[in-house]
């Protein structure tokens, strides 16, 4: 690991507008991201950890507070952070599961489309998809349009993979199968994930590196390296005590 | 609670009647939707000339096959082939500039609130008024002429395509919208490759509608008034034959009417859908 992080975030505060309200989602939060870390964002329902994942990926500015990736200022979403969000209609369902990918490379101006449908192919053969390459996304489980979904994020070979729940919607069996696969991925190419969920059993899976975050607004409990990290214990930080059962 | 012990069975194929078993070749046939409609039209002419024979009045109801001569002679004789040429000529030309201005004003609107509320506005205004009731005032702005027929047209083009195209463009979701920032989308990168195709379903549609709403009211405009510069449509080639009561023409032109809709809104419109929305899977 290199000694400059990547990524940092200093004293992250996120507000947002209702018709009524000024909210604050998240409150001061700061971690710093390595290379090759598979950091992990957990938290309950509602603690704005999908709003910190979007203000790192540029959609939303912080008010106080900065993101710096390399040492830039983040100030808008760019095809070096790239997404995986929780939905399955993040596929455009009018190209295929390979324009998919190809589109991404070349609207990105990444590369010319040549080698962009020949890194996406590679991509698809790396999430088993080689038979579902001209396949259009709505004849596919949820399970194999989230394997597209980071093939397409993973063919970006961007600074950092986003992933918002991408697991969420999914059966139990299927979860926990991605689960194995993105490590697997990960073993082959080791690339930079900041990974938001809200199960503990999945964070202490993923993760190398897990922030706690407090519910509503939400603000860092702790930050733990996942080997030897006890779900008991996680839950107690998380929940308090007097929850745990 | 008795005690029991874990049972195992063997799973086999062999003794059922069928697993997969191709249908009989009545079977494929009465499954094929078309065949099933062409059977039907087949009776329905059946019995039209039965009826038209039994009435023994031409004047009234020709036979189907009187009509079907008549639509021969007819093309035979040009003169509905050159009526029919018109119609289409005018109707595209409508729904064309028709389908430009709804462009500009959806694209007003998309770009401003000020221009959705106005699009709102125009549309809740006009789209409950029927084309053809501008006839009357369109003849006194433009003339006896296709000036009249145009401006009737793009009204009834208009609010339909606007209106679905805008619903469209609102309802495109929102994760595509942040799929097309994160892969750096221009702003017009974004509309031609996220936008359009994600709002196609409703694009479609309104192009449908005021297909539909064009077909329609050019031939009852036609019918009021078909006659400048020596040319008419089908509707004036119906309203002409009435007066010459040449009945089996008239009805030989209805056919034409008919079978123009069914070949764009079935054919042309179908093999869009099919090789678009469908094939997305964006409408079932």
């Amino acid at each position: 690991m290199e000694t400059a992080p990547l990524l940092s975030v200093e004293g992250v505060t996120l507000r947002y507008r209702t018709k009524e309200h000024l909210v604050t989602a998240t409150y001061r939060i700061s971690f710093q991201l390595y290379q090759s870390d598979r950091f992990v964002v957990l938290g309950p329902s509602g603690c704005g950890k999908s709003t910190l994942l979007k203000a790192v990926g540029g959609y939303i500015q912080p008010t106080e507070g900065r993101i710096r990736l390399n040492n830039t200022d983040v100030t808008s979403p760019g095809p070096d952070r790239v997404f995986v969000f929780q939905e399955f209609d993040q596929l455009l369902p009018w190209k295929t599961v390979k324009e998919n990918i190809v589109f991404a490379l070349t609207a990105s101006g990444k590369l010319p489309r040549p080698q962009a449908e020949e890194r996406a192919m590679h991509y698809i053969a790396k999430v088993n998809l080689t038979e579902f390459a001209l396949s259009y996304p709505h004849t596919l489980s949820g399970g194999m349009k989230q394997r597209v979904a980071i093939a397409r994020a993973m063919a970006m070979e961007p600074q950092i993979l986003l992933m918002d729940e991408p697991f969420a919607a999914l059966d139990a069996l299927t979860r926990t199968k991605m689960q194995e696969e993105l490590l697997q991925l990960w073993d082959e190419t080791k690339f930079t994930v900041l990974f938001v969920t809200h199960s503990i059993p999945e964070a202490i899976r993923i993760g190398n590196r897990i922030l706690l975050m407090s519910a509503h607004p939400g603000q860092v409990r702790a930050e733990l390296n996942s080997s030897g990290a006890d779900a008991a214990r996680i839950h107690e930080l998380l929940f308090g005590a007097s929850n745990h059962a | 609670m008795p005690e029991r012990p874990d049972v195992f069975y063997e799973v086999s194929t062999a003794r059922m009647d069928v697993v997969e078993k191709p249908l009989s070749a009545w079977e494929k046939l009465y499954d094929n939707g078309a065949i099933r409609k062409t059977a039907l039209l087949i009776i329905l002419a059946a019995a039209w000339e039965l009826y038209a024979r039994w009435l023994g009045n031409p004047l009234l109801v020709p036979t189907f096959s009187a009509t079907v001569g008549a639509l021969f002679a007819s093309i035979a004789s040009g003169a509905l082939p050159q009526a029919a040429v018109y119609t289409i000529s005018m109707l595209l030309k409508g729904y064309v500039a028709g389908l430009a201005i709804a462009a500009l004003l959806t694209a007003f609107a998309t770009g401003t609130r000020i221009g959705a509320d106005l699009l709102e506005t125009l549309t809740a205004m006009f789209n409950p008024l029927p084309s053809i009731a501008l006839l009357p005032l369109a003849l006194v702005w433009f003339g006896l002429g296709a000036g009249s027929v145009i401006f009737v047209l793009i009204h009834a083009v208009l609010w339909a395509v606007a209106l679905n195209t805008f619903a469209g463009f609102r309802s495109v979701s929102p994760t595509w919208k942040m799929v097309g920032q994160n892969y750096g989308l221009s702003r017009t990168g974004y509309i031609a490759r996220i936008l359009i195709p994600g709002a196609f379903p409703s694009i479609l549609t309104g192009l449908k509608v005021g297909w539909a709403f064009a077909w329609r009211t050019l031939i009852a405009a036609e019918l009021v008034f078909g006659v400048s510069s020596g040319s008419g449509g089908l509707g004036w080639f119906i309203f002409e034959r009435k007066n010459q009561l040449l009945i089996a023409d008239v009805f030989a032109g209805l056919l034409t009417v008919i079978l123009f809709g069914l070949l764009v809104e079935n054919l042309i419109f179908k093999t869009i859908e099919n090789r678009t929305v469908r094939r997305w899977g964006m409408q079932t």
